[in-house]
């Protein structure tokens, strides 16, 4: 019997996860790699819920509603076919976490309770509490250690990806990672890799994620010349919490359960939402609520206190139903803000929260090179220009449920077994990495890595998010370039060769700053508004000109050797479109003022959008 | 660097805080003393962030930062526990100004210290795959919809479930430690949570046997620290009184069979 293939999955959010299970039961093992243990991962941030038109509240609710909300939602640039094949699968998705022991929000006769989350008008949003991402992690978790226990998952935890490796013929073959306590530099074999390693949120500094999700590993993959597309499109969530350390997530089901928002004006509440989207009220997408924040406080003036908040308003629902629905993220807001949101209403305001881009994928999750592949935010495919709420969950799951099964067909098709590979290439793989980690280590300049970070964060959080403007995102542009010269001047102070924190973020560091450029530049040259990304002098989308996949593929870069393992130069972006697939629901005006063309809510299917 | 503190800078409040080092495990420790400049909303991470940007002692002397693990920084990955001020809990909902100063920050003792304030907690994971807590399904494939069962039997599962496999329970449990055997209450309470589960219930039987035996439930020795800990707040005296039960059963149905 033939030798069984091992595969590689980096990152255990959900995303990993599943890819993991659904390869074990494909016959495959699996080294999983993440640098938390995986149950640590930032999945667990996710709050509201996830999607799939269950239609148990007699709402005529269908997955073709759903997929049609969901390129609607992403403002028509998503290729529609995998979309559509997600939201077909999303209640199965639902079923299957239930069968897993996720503890959902029941119904009194005991069924599963949906919530209405943004930019759809029926309750399709299943529910643990308001921590439901944890819930939906843990369950994946344990199916993980099942299959752990049973020989098939090694973990590698607290292990960092640091590339991937290619055969003699460019298929994907194998990674090196370095642990971050011992700092072992080592290669791994695997028939076929997959990335699950989530978004870049400390690109942008602070933001609602994770101080893990550097983006570092998505960012070394495309410096490897992986193609990476849409890295523009970044959801700016409009609820999140003001903080010193990061930008705590408000959930968005705190509006799906009837929360309000609003400003004082004239001395009265100004429900400026429900006014400007009368169809959707609290309700519109993301993107839509974050710029009518910002239009309400910075152009009008009208923040409360005159600070750069807005209330986001609970107190008028009983304090019992609140507990049992969001108790979760009250107590987030309680225990940071000290105020009882069933008592007062939340201070709040927008903060970057999703990367829509990521590295391009094919419909099967296989990136640009042979035998990877990429799953969940790390990967572009889904979302389009902006996500709707309570999609994150389901596309993560779907994903691994594609790259699975997928990954194993691969494996089964290739010629040689990946422990018959040659050593050279897994042994130059480390060489390198280890000559890049030594350079690292003994940087003596005069910059300090986390002030080039932080100068990063708010660069980019400053002109690179809800508003852009071509003039401010060239001297970003050129803002970055000139952090990447000082990068180069870095001094570190620990030299250790345990646990050194320090090196690890300098390494980090330099992938992340080619990354802004990824978001920057693509972001320059999209003279449209679509989506997340808005342009006030270009106000339009352009379907035209941009209906198209930005695909950056970096170039360069010049002179690297042993002395100067990253090379004289750092190299720079290039920048192709490529055309997108709407074959299914032709693409229309995205309004929120009014009910959504060709589907009205109580309706089964939005006919009149289909070819 | 608006947000950047050093000691030259003395006008205004300060935050006075003490971190505990180590190399690793084995060497010695000692305690470095550290000012920040004081903002409104300040917690525990925002202090080590200002020391990754400016690491200097009290003093004036030149320092590494000091190493520490976070992620989510909303209390719920379980990432960043340390023992701050004698209380072992989550470095991101420790606010400066509930705390007293000098705060003193430690790492878990519990567990083998990795480096400064980082310990390795994979011993909790291993309990987690002794009492086998998941759920024994056939496959990912598409069956159906899961069991029925009532939203308050579903409130009171999430709450079991909301633990973060911190640690808190079990640095402050007098019973647990690296020489016992005993399991603690994190473990504990996941054999609640899967038993009482439709699907789970079928396997009862094999989470209570490691429940009955050496480093079970018995073990337990009632101090009631967990509970005050928990920073979740899962009812943990709860769960052991009700796998307690359980497992007294177990084992006279097992004496008998």
């Amino acid at each position: 019997m033939a030798k069984a293939h091992r595969l590689i999955v980096v990152g255990g959010g959900l995303a990993g996860l599943m890819t993991t299970i659904r390869a074990c039961e494909a016959g495959m093992e699996v080294d999983l790699f993440s640098v938390v243990p995986v149950k640590r991962s930032h999945s667990v941030c996710a709050q509201g819920g996830i999607n799939g038109a269950v239609n148990t509240k007699g709402e005529g609710d269908s997955p073709w509603e759903h997929f049609d909300d969901t390129v609607y939602g992403g403002d028509f640039l998503a290729n529609q076919p995998p979309v559509q094949k997600m939201c077909e699968a999303a209640p199965g998705i639902i079923y299957l976490m239930d069968r897993l022991g996720v503890p959902f929000n029941r119904t009194h006769e005991g069924f599963l309770d949906f919530r209405r989350f943004g930019g759809t008008k029926h309750h399709r949003t299943a529910f643990a509490g308001a921590s439901t991402g944890q819930q939906l992690l843990y369950a994946l978790d344990e199916q993980v250690r099942r299959f752990e226990v049973e020989g098939k998952v090694r973990k590698f935890e607290t292990w960092e990806y640091l590339g991937m490796i290619q055969d003699s013929e460019g298929r994907c073959c194998g990674i090196v990672a370095t642990h971050i306590f011992t700092m072992e530099v080592k290669a791994f074999r695997g028939a076929a890799v997959a990335l699950g390693t989530g978004g870049p949120g400390m690109v942008f500094g602070k933001s609602t994620n994770s101080i893990i999700n550097t983006g570092a590993a998505a960012a070394v993959t495309y410096l490897q010349g992986v193609k990476y597309a849409n890295g523009e499109f970044i959801q700016v969530h409009p609820t999140a919490i003001p903080g010193e350390d990061k930008l705590r997530l408000m959930s968005e089901s705190a509006r799906g359960e009837g929360g309000r928002v609003w400003v004082p004006k004239n001395g009265k509440p100004w429900y400026f939402l429900e006014e400007m989207y009368p169809a959707y009220g609290n309700l519109v997408p993301r993107d839509i609520a974050t710029r009518a924040i910002h239009k309400v406080v910075y152009d009008l003036g009208l923040g409360v206190n005159g600070q750069s908040v807005v209330y986001l308003d609970l107190s008028h629902i009983p304090a019992e139903t609140l507990r049992k629905k969001l108790g979760a993220i009250l107590e987030i807001y309680e225990k940071f803000m000290g105020d009882d949101p069933t008592r007062v209403p939340m201070k709040v305001f927008p903060a970057v929260h999703y990367s829509m881009g990521g590295l391009w994928v094919d419909y099967d999750q296989m990136t640009s090179v042979p035998g990877l592949f990429a799953v969940g935010e790390v990967d572009y495919s889904i979302h389009g220009a902006n996500r709707l709420g309570a999609n994150s969950l389901l596309s993560c799951i779907y994903a691994g449920m594609v790259a699975g099964p997928a990954m194993a067909k691969w494996a089964k098709g290739l010629k040689t077994h990946e422990q018959d590979l040659p050593s050279s290439a897994f042994d130059e793989a480390v060489k390198q990495h280890s000559q890049k980690i030594d350079f690292v280590k003994k940087m003596d300049g005069p910059e300090n890595p986390f002030v080039i970070g932080r100068e990063l964060g708010d660069w980019m959080t400053r002109n690179v998010t809800v508003v852009r403007y071509n003039d401010k995102l060239k001297a970003t542009d050129q803002k970055v370039q000139e952090l990447q010269e000082r990068w180069n001047k870095i001094g570190i102070q620990d030299r250790g060769n345990w646990t050194n924190q320090s090196v690890h973020y300098t390494r980090q560091l330099y992938s992340m700053l080619h990354l802004a450029r990824v978001i920057t530049i693509g972001a320059l040259q999209r003279d449209e508004s679509r989506g997340a990304h808005y342009k006030p002098d270009f106000p339009e989308r352009n379907d035209e000109k941009f209906m198209k996949t930005t695909i950056a593929t970096h170039k360069g870069p010049q002179g690297v050797s042993s002395e100067r393992p990253f090379g004289k130069d750092q190299g720079h972006p290039q920048f192709a479109y490529e055309a997108i697939d709407v074959s299914l629901v032709k693409p229309r005006p995205r309004k929120y003022d009014v009910d959504k063309a060709g589907s009205t809510a109580h309706t089964t299917q939005a006919q009149t959008s289909q070819h | 660097m608006e947000n950047s503190t050093s000691n030259s800078e003395q006008s205004g409040k300060m935050v006075e805080f003490h971190v505990k080092r180590q190399e690793r495990e084995g060497a010695p420790a000692h305690w470095e003393v550290f000012k920040v400049k004081w903002r409104p909303n300040l917690n525990v991470i925002a202090l080590l962030q200002d020391l990754q940007i400016n690491p200097t002692t009290a003093d004036g002397k030149q320092t590494t930062p000091p190493a520490w693990e976070a992620a989510c920084l909303e209390e719920v990955c379980g990432t960043c526990s340390m023992v701050i001020n004698g209380r072992p809990r989550q470095a991101c909902t420790a606010l400066v100004d509930q705390l007293q100063q000098p705060i003193r920050l430690e790492p878990f003792s519990k567990f083998p210290v990795i480096r400064d304030l980082i310990t390795d907690r994979s011993r909790m994971f291993e309990h987690l795959k002794k009492v086998k807590a998941w759920i024994n399904i056939d496959g990912t494939h598409d069956l159906g919809p899961g069991p029925k069962y009532s939203q308050n039997l579903a409130l009171e599962r999430y709450k079991q479930s909301e633990c973060m496999t911190c640690g808190c329970c079990l640095e402050a449990c007098p019973q647990y430690g690296p020489q016992s055997p005993f399991i603690g209450p994190q473990a504990i309470n996941q054999v609640r949570l899967f038993n009482s589960h439709p699907t789970g219930a079928t396997n009862m039987a094999e989470r209570l046997d490691p429940m009955v035996g050496e480093g079970g439930v018995t073990d337990c020795g009632d101090a009631q620290n967990c509970v005050k800990v928990c920073p979740k707040s899962i009812p943990l005296t709860e769960s052991i009184a009700v796998v307690s039960k359980q497992a007294t059963v177990y084992a006279i149905k097992k004496l008998f069979s």
